[in-house]
């Protein structure tokens, strides 16, 4: 089938996805080419490789959602989680791996913001992999020169008696925001809390609202 | 390096997001395996992209920038030679014009998605 | 600066490595310098005095990983907050609450020593009580 770049369909009657049917760039032949090799080097097996991704697939600011809907429900749970956020994690049954988590709680006098100025650092293990604009520069660079006008661009206003604490992930640990409860939530079963737990809550630039 | 060159206020942050491509959560898989196994740390990973400088990331995509990465840190830790590549990355070309057909096992993949 | 966190225990301990020499609470001065190689110390905060947050625990040197060589001996990492307002001038409108953590490795850090603001008096009154 000739490919002029319109409704492509595969054998199998499937739309392609995008990046299968666009020309093919240099970094995709070094992709294929570098799995290849591991694969034919005994290095990693295709079936690894797949099941990878299937478990980063798995991974989504879901996870992170139970653990805060925890925290919030149950104080004992809190306090294990703000000492050792791995630990607590694993306690939950959610698979962390080399995850080293440090949990920062959001009060009423405090509000956490966490970014990675050197790279994409990110507690992917509960919150899935990081969107766009968390890797990009505007908000790496803008997150620790202008945080309070960061937020407030998300639509975070901070009072200015609220202290602002921003985290950088710059060496082995990765950062978990837990944020504030928010009022009006009181006897809420820790699925409904769960919901109202966005992934942009977990790095601080965005509060639950109800 | 020690991070960003130029910390200056910039521009809004465009929140737009997109899902990963198939290529793009290969070549995560491929860090995350790789270093597992041993073949380098996140911090070699890292290193190779400081060492791009800081117009990689005006011309690359944040994938890209990782395969270049991690293509580095493997011929570094011996995994294959450069030559291995080079042939390996010839092959792949001459397979077709599309990530589609230049990927062997992405036909299967497509019909079981 | 504010208070720091409560007393925590470093989950990531390795009872073989050097004990930390810095402890929660104690303030510690970044050093300065700009080396090539992978250097994970944000260069915004080199040559900045901070407060110990607290002690994260044993990791080996970044600076050595990058390159393949992981064998050496573990640091002590350190979570130290800094004034944002001393990083980026008062021009910039932090309130003296608003602080940046950020993880320092122990080869990173020197104490700090407080002259009160005036070198030359600390050191006049040293030489006077050293006689």
């Amino acid at each position: 089938m000739p490919h002029d770049g319109h409704d492509h369909v595969s054998p199998s009657g499937h739309p392609y996805r995008p990046d299968q049917d666009a020309p093919l760039t240099h970094w995709q032949v070094m992709e294929i080419a570098v799995r290849e090799l591991l694969v034919e080097k005994g290095i990693a097996t295709a079936e690894e490789i797949q099941a990878q991704i299937d478990s980063m697939d798995r991974r989504s600011p879901a996870l992170g959602a139970k653990v805060v809907a925890r925290a919030w429900s149950d104080e004992d749970f809190k306090a294990r989680l703000l000492a050792d956020g791995s630990a607590a994690c694993r306690e939950m049954g959610i698979e962390v791996d080399a995850l080293k988590l440090i949990v920062v709680e959001n009060t009423e006098d405090v509000h956490n913001l966490v970014v990675c100025t050197l790279c994409s650092c990110y507690p992917r293990n509960v919150l899935g992999l990081p969107p766009d604009w968390y890797k990009q520069r505007a908000y790496r660079t803008r997150a620790v020169r202008e945080p309070r006008t960061v937020l407030k661009e998300f639509g975070v206003e901070l009072p200015g008696t609220t202290a602002l604490r921003v985290h950088d992930s710059t060496a082995d640990m990765r950062y978990l925001v837990l944020p504030k409860r928010p009022d009006g939530a009181e006897g809420w079963s820790e699925e409904q809390l769960a919901e109202i737990v966005s992934r942009d809550s977990m790095i601080g630039v965005a509060v639950p609202q109800i | 390096m020690g991070g960003l060159i130029d910390v200056m206020p910039g521009p809004p942050v465009d929140r737009d997001e997109h899902d990963y491509a198939l290529w793009e959560k290969r070549v995560d898989a491929l860090m995350v395996l790789a270093s597992a196994k041993g073949y380098f740390t996140v911090d070699g990973l890292r290193r190779a992209l400081e060492d791009m400088g800081e117009e990689s990331f005006e011309t690359m995509t944040y994938y890209e920038r990782w395969i270049a990465s991690v293509t580095q840190n493997l011929i570094e830790s011996g995994a294959f030679t450069i030559e291995e590549l080079r042939a390996q990355m010839e092959q792949v070309q001459a397979r077709g014009d599309t990530y589609g057909e230049a990927s062997l096992d992405s036909g299967k993949e497509q019909a079981d998605a | 600066m504010p208070e720091p966190a409560p007393n925590f225990l470093p989950p990531y301990w390795d009872a073989d490595a050097a004990k930390p020499a810095f402890s929660m609470g104690k303030k510690v001065r970044v050093k300065s310098g700009a080396p090539p190689g992978h250097v994970r110390t944000p260069w915004y905060v080199r040559g900045r005095t901070g407060v110990v947050e607290r002690v994260c625990g044993h990791f080996h040197d970044p600076q050595e990983l990058a390159y393949g060589r992981g064998d050496g001996p573990k640091l002590p990492l350190y979570r130290v907050r800094f004034a944002l307002a001393d990083i980026w001038g008062a021009e910039a409108g932090f309130a003296e609450t608003d602080t940046i953590d950020i993880e320092i490795y122990e080869s990173w850090l020197e104490p700090f020593w407080d002259y009160g603001g005036d070198f030359d008096a600390q050191a006049a009154r040293l030489e006077k009580e050293l006689g």
